[in-house]
């Protein structure tokens, strides 16, 4: 083909289609071969200054000593320095102390949103809304007390209360009554209340006690509320029957608040512990 | 039509063509254009112009109070213009700012062309200066020429470095002083020679330094040729009424060198003298004479040189000047400018966008609130039997002092805000956020949702500042 170029002289390759359809060999524009050079360049200061060759078990390391682990370290550091001013304070004060320092609280909250998410937040939901069967943390009714002190002790130790079932005790009609009775919030109006001995734990008002950490019987809140279909007259009416956690019951309601002081610091409960009283219902 | 006669015809067709052909020049840079700089009543306008640039350098001096006058403060999400400090939330009026400045290049080009371009824009003002200096450190365009040319001499290389160092220097100012507008000057420049600004100073006066030098040094009219859209926006915005610097041809053609011992009253050509002079002074390359082209920049040049022209030949000036093609090729009158539609609209616009700005600036709310409802949950029944909300007040302080401000809630009968007498430290120039809990008896509540409105008091100066917004109030459903 070569030996017969019909268009001599040109800078054609002599690949030549169609009698006249031919490749030239024009050079390409200067910057753009600046521009290649360059970028060729580049590549092999990029090699020599940076981790680059996959050799043997180990890339080439660069003369530089950089790193992407290196560097999230770093990062890291630097959000941990900004986070050490607030964390010591913390370690020297009480819940109680974190509360009443306004910007503390601040950083307490947004600091532990990750904890409550990772321990808290699978029964008690994101915002301490509840959950079947679990209490609500952002109303004012506590079992055990709203004071910053009873929210640490909860975390830290766990709580389980027990009701006894009364399903062997007491008549359907009474458990009726009963039941009719709290769900009016005015349980004392039944005779029941105090001749059967609900007033032991439930207290003469019906208010519940702290120290047992027996429901308030009179406000409304339930501490089990209503599955799918069911209505909250059925909820009591269960509760009073099966009790709560009671070993010789084999249907009934299971409530145990885990303790979490073999798992989270002292101060992370104190986060916690500050987290959920600001849900609102501290007192 | 006979044969004959056709075939010349067609011959007359192909020889326009030809004609035409030979006028068309692609201008890609090949050559570097040594414009010939001449006086003048537009090079006078076009200095005149230039400095208002002067601005730009000596912009970022000037203190209002204990800070620089006009500091745009990215770290710090501010930008203080004067007495004003205006926040990421009024943004809007930088909209309307563009709005404004996109309608004055746009009013500016339909009236008069590309004014902007020639005067004012700062790709034709720096080449204008570094040409200037060209000029006086190589000499006249065909000393440049030669000495373009010349073989490699110990006068060329001092002169060359001469030119290249004051470019660079202008370039590496320009660098500074864009930077400037963003960084306290005093402090640039301090941390500039202790090497201590951040690398985004360096590496944005770095960029501006190479962009300068190499648009401005090198690239020149190819910038207005290929890179600027708004070269070529700015093309498509001239009509037939705009006013341009235009070549009249009636007057001009047939063109013709002036002969010597010729009279005036013998002379059968037309006042152009084909001196080209109008293409030598011409900063882009462009000859006028073939009519309005991509090219033009609209700068008056050859309209100085040509009415030199023709002022020392004795001619009547104004064979090049502003005039419209309508009027050119017409002959019609200008319509005034209340009578063209355009102008009413584009002021309009203009207008409304200039309101705007005032508007913002008059009415920018010192206190400014928002709330966000918390979600989760939506509400909480309280051992009272009422109903709480849980809100986020994020209360914004465009202001340069914290001032302690109260908050307010107004909503359904029996509704109780938690903690009201509890003051919130509102912090300057800043988004503070503060949580609040409200309260409703369960009985007040006559629907699912219910509007609450939240306000914010706080005092500074003597004077009550206020902010409100208005949110829901959520119960259970019912």
């Amino acid at each position: 083909m070569a030996d017969n170029n019909p268009f001599p002289g040109e800078n054609n390759t002599g690949h030549i289609w169609d009698d006249n359809l031919r490749e030239l060999s024009n050079p390409p524009p200067r910057w753009w071969m600046i521009a290649f050079w360059a970028s060729v360049i580049w590549w092999v200061v990029y090699g020599v200054l940076y981790p680059m060759w996959p050799v043997g078990q180990q890339p080439t390391q660069g003369i530089m000593g950089w790193s992407q682990m290196d560097e999230y370290k770093q990062g890291l550091d630097e959000v941990e320095a900004v986070r050490a001013e607030f964390e010591t304070q913390i370690k020297g004060m009480t819940a109680k102390e974190i509360l009443a320092a306004p910007g503390l609280s601040q950083y307490t909250v947004a600091s532990a949103k990750v904890l409550f998410g990772d321990n808290c937040a699978a029964c008690h939901g994101g915002g301490g809304q509840g959950g079947p069967g679990f209490p609500v943390l952002a109303d004012d009714d506590w079992l055990y007390g709203g004071a910053i002190e009873n929210i640490q002790q909860t975390i830290t130790m766990g709580r389980k209360g027990i009701m006894t079932a009364h399903g062997k005790l007491l008549s359907d009609a009474e458990i009726d009554s009963l039941a009719n009775a709290i769900l009016a919030g005015n349980p004392t109006s039944d005779p029941n209340f105090a001749q059967k001995g609900c007033i032991a734990c439930h207290g003469m008002d019906g208010k519940g006690m702290v120290v047992l950490g027996s429901a308030n019987l009179t406000d409304g809140i339930y501490r089990f509320a209503p599955a799918e279909g069911e209505s909250q007259l059925d909820t009591i009416k269960y509760t009073i029957k099966h009790g709560v956690n009671d070993v010789t019951e084999p249907k009934t309601r299971e409530a145990v608040m885990p303790s979490f002081s073999g798992r989270l610091s002292e101060d992370d409960i104190k986060k916690l512990a500050v987290y959920v009283y600001k849900f609102g219902g501290g007192q | 039509m006979s044969g004959k006669e056709s075939t010349a015809s067609k011959q007359s067709v192909v020889d326009d063509l030809y004609a035409e052909s030979a006028h068309w020049n692609l201008n890609a840079g090949e050559e570097t254009i040594h414009a010939k700089r001449m006086g003048g009543y537009w090079r006078k306008v076009k200095w005149l112009a230039a400095f208002s640039w002067i601005i730009f350098f000596i912009g970022p001096y000037f203190q209002w109070g204990d800070r620089q006058a006009i500091l745009f403060d990215i770290p710090h999400r501010q930008f203080h213009i004067l007495g004003a400090t205006i926040l990421p939330q009024d943004f809007w009026m930088l909209s309307l700012t563009l709005l404004f400045f996109a309608l004055l290049l746009a009013v500016a080009t339909a009236l008069a062309g590309r004014v902007f371009c020639g005067f004012f824009c700062f790709q034709t003002i720096w080449t204008d200066v570094f040409t200037w200096l060209e000029e006086n450190l190589e000499g006249k365009p065909q000393k440049r020429r030669r000495l373009d040319k010349a073989p490699l001499s110990l006068s060329k290389i001092t002169a060359k470095t001469t030119k290249h160092l004051i470019w660079l220097l202008i370039s590496v100012l320009t660098g500074i002083s864009f930077v400037a507008w963003f960084y306290d000057v005093f402090d640039l420049w301090r941390d500039l020679f202790l090497l201590q600004a951040g690398s985004v100073a360096y590496g944005t006066i770095a960029l501006f330094t190479a962009g300068t030098y190499v648009l401005a040094g090198y690239m020149r009219e190819q910038v207005c040729f290929w890179l600027c859209p708004y070269a070529r926006i700015q093309g498509v915005m001239i009509d037939k009424t705009t006013v341009v610097p235009s070549y009249d041809f009636h007057r001009g053609e047939p063109r013709g060198r002036l002969r010597k011992g010729q009279s005036e009253e013998e002379r059968t050509t037309g006042d152009c003298v084909d001196c080209k002079q109008c293409i030598a002074v011409c900063p882009t390359g462009v000859d006028i004479r073939h009519g309005q082209q991509e090219g033009c920049i609209m700068c008056a040049l050859c309209i100085d040189a040509c009415d030199e022209v023709m002022g020392k030949i004795g001619r009547p000036k104004g064979l090049i000047r502003f005039e419209s093609y309508e009027a050119l090729e017409a002959n019609k009158k200008p319509q005034p400018l209340y009578k063209r539609a355009r102008v009413w609209v584009y002021s309009a616009i203009m207008s409304l966008a200039l309101f705007g700005i005032a508007y913002g600036f008059t009415a920018l709310a010192p206190l400014e609130l928002k709330v966000i409802h918390d979600r989760q949950p939506l509400f909480v029944l309280q051992s009272d039997g009422s109903i709480q909300n849980k809100y986020t007040l994020k209360i914004l302080n465009k202001m340069t002092t914290d001032i302690t401000v109260t908050v307010r809630a107004e909503g359904p009968e029996g509704l109780v805000l938690v903690d009201e007498d509890l003051v919130t430290t509102a912090r300057r120039g800043k988004v503070t956020a503060r949580t609040v809990f409200v309260r409703v008896p369960k009985p007040m509540l006559s629907a699912e949702t219910t509007p609450i409105v939240f306000s914010v008091q706080g005092e500074h100066d003597n004077q009550m500042l206020q902010g409100s917004r208005q949110s829901v109030f959520i119960g259970p459903k019912r």
